[in-house]
């Protein structure tokens, strides 16, 4: 019958697609220098026998040329470029090789997602999925990590804090949070990574695991939840929390304007609508308010670190006055200690100073209240990129940021751990 | 200090081709300052070199852009996630040169802008050869940490240099 005739044309023609190979085809890329070498090549576009697949055509010296060559085409390309002393490399030796690997690749990733739930560090995350990344790891590592709540969002959702700990009773103990500026994705994406760093080297990085065995670490991934979950409903560039304000129509406070430390003071605004409003008094924000009670009941806080995004920056203290903290020698030469070790990684180059004298003067700033307030190591970093794509930082960028960001952490922890005060 | 003008900076920076991390070129400038800021700074520079010719690149982006049979829409430029899209790099470029006029012209010594995104680009029929395109961008302002709506009128053609035509600041949502 004519369906079955269909069928089988189909089924054949489906078999000989499949049956296409790239054994043995390579890709060159060519760089002419004049136009004269542009029109050789486009010459040897003309010659259809070769079955030439140009994936950038010739058209200008100003370009390169890049070409895939059916296997029996090789030679005769080559000779011909050489013979005209036109400059070619080799980007793909073997397409089929690079092919067979992408497949396997992707196989494996599939069945790894399949198989074990596994999380996507090099990504962008609502809310629901890192909260339940946090579970999986509290699971996965439960020797060394729980989860604890230390209280609730304006809008009622959970703050999580990951506790790493190899036992002990409220030994000394490193802050880390990230995201309390909402829009700043960077910061909560690399605080992920960096949980599942830590949780992974307990026991394989002499460092972590001597750091562990002393002290503990508190991690807050998302710090202002309800900011985070509108930057992906909503607004993207939502930097606030989501409170309401008394009297008037605009919504939320800038969470680092909004603690105990020169609090009213100058560079933070008294405007509802800014994006720097301090808040209507100091810790009003509940999302504030449940760190400052969480530290002052542990009591044994060594080190407040807070991650920000962008700028690539690491500061001390203080914010909301020019004075130097008394401990400005030993916090720059760590903080110059902990920028080199980030610039090692991939060359990010970070500029290490107080608040007020490397960005500008602001008041009601988690670091000045954790200093003032006995915490001696306290940092802000200000992550990728220098404003190139700001806070919309491409994916690609996640991971090498955390890695790099977790080099400058560690420095600081590891001098934390062997400095005890 | 410059008493009754204003404020004289000179500077000396190094100009980095986005493009290519290797290409760079040495520069120096001065940039004044006016007293009571409404004015935007005045500013003088001298180019240690040669940039890089973008000529092949501006031709293909520009014929690409006039055989177009609607004119080109967009928005969200990049998108949350930081992507852009390789068609949409050149528009996204374009936007980067024409906002640094945009910013010179309502920089004071406490503001710092960047480009923080294209929210909509129109592009506008015309008649003779330029290409218009109709902005509607965000800058985001580092000191009081704002994001700033703003529209801007942007004329180009490949053998002329950018033009803002017009550019006004839009009013944020609550």
């Amino acid at each position: 019958s004519k369906m079955k005739l269909i069928l089988i044309f189909s089924a054949l023609f489906g078999v000989s697609l499949g049956l296409e190979t790239f054994v043995g085809h390579q890709v060159l890329r060519i760089k002419t220098r004049n136009e004269d070498e542009v029109k050789k090549l486009q010459l040897l576009e003309s010659l259809e026998h070769l079955e030439l697949d140009f994936w950038i055509n010739p058209s200008s010296p100003a370009l390169p040329v890049d070409v895939r060559i059916p296997a029996n085409s090789v030679q005769a390309v080559k000779a011909f470029l050489e013979s005209h002393g036109i400059w070619y490399s080799i980007l793909v030796e073997d397409l089929q090789v690079v092919l067979d690997k992408e497949k396997q690749d992707m196989a494996c990733s599939q069945q790894r997602e399949r198989s074990s739930n596994s999380f996507n560090y090099g990504t962008y995350h609502t809310l629901d999925d890192i909260y339940a990344e946090l579970d999986h790891l509290a699971s996965e590592y439960s020797n060394i990590v729980s989860k604890l709540q230390i209280g609730e969002s304006y809008e009622k959702r959970p703050l999580y804090v990951l506790k790493f700990s190899t036992g002990g009773s409220n030994r000394p103990a490193i802050w880390i949070d990230a995201g309390i500026h909402s829009r700043e994705w960077v910061t909560q994406a690399s605080a992920i990574w960096i949980a599942k760093k830590i949780a992974s080297d307990y026991g394989a990085d002499p460092s972590i695991t001597s750091l562990l065995n002393k002290m503990d670490i508190f991690l807050l991934t998302v710090s202002n939840p309800d900011g985070y979950v509108f930057t992906h409903t909503t607004n993207r560039m939502w930097r606030k929390t989501r409170s309401k304000n008394q009297g008037s129509l605009c919504v939320g406070v800038d969470p680092n304007r909004n603690w105990d430390a020169g609090f009213g003071g100058p560079g933070a605004s008294s405007n509802p609508c800014s994006d720097s409003y301090r808040g209507p008094s100091a810790s009003s924000e509940v999302e504030v308010k449940s760190v400052v009670n969480f530290i002052k009941n542990h009591g044994n806080i060594q080190a407040f670190l807070t991650l920000h995004s962008y700028s690539q920056l690491l500061m001390y203290p203080y914010g909301y006055k020019c004075t130097e903290p008394a401990d400005y020698a030993e916090l720059n030469a760590l903080g110059k200690a902990a920028a080199s070790s980030i610039r090692s990684l991939y060359g990010t180059t970070f500029t290490v100073g107080s608040i007020c004298t490397t960005i500008y003067q602001a008041s009601g700033g988690s670091i000045d209240w954790s200093y003032d307030n006995g915490i001696k190591y306290s940092f802000a970093f200000e992550l990728r990129d220098t404003g190139r794509y700001g806070f919309l930082l491409p994916a690609t960028q996640i991971i090498p940021t955390a890695e790099e960001t977790w080099l400058g952490l560690k420095t600081i922890m590891e001098h934390v751990r062997d400095n005890s005060y | 200090d410059i008493d009754g003008v204003g404020q004289k900076y000179h500077l000396e920076l190094v100009l980095e081709d986005v493009l290519d991390k290797d290409s760079t070129v040495n520069c120096t400038a001065e940039v004044l300052y006016h007293l009571g800021n409404n004015i935007p700074p005045d500013v003088q520079f001298a180019i240690a070199g040669e940039l890089k010719n973008a000529e092949a690149a501006d031709n293909i982006f520009y014929n690409r852009i006039k055989s177009l049979e609607k004119e080109l829409v967009a928005e969200n430029i990049p998108d949350s996630r930081g992507n852009v899209s390789p068609e949409m790099e050149p528009v996204h470029l374009l936007a980067w040169v024409a906002s640094g006029y945009v910013i010179w012209q309502n920089s004071t010594e406490n503001t710092k802008f960047q480009l923080a995104q294209i929210k909509r680009v129109k592009q506008v029929k015309r008649r003779d050869e330029y290409l218009e395109f109709d902005y509607t961008i965000l800058l985001h302002e580092m000191v009081s940490q704002e994001i700033i709506p703003w529209q801007m009128t942007v004329l180009w053609h490949p053998q002329h240099s950018v033009q803002v035509t017009q550019d006004s600041r839009q009013p944020k949502h609550a």
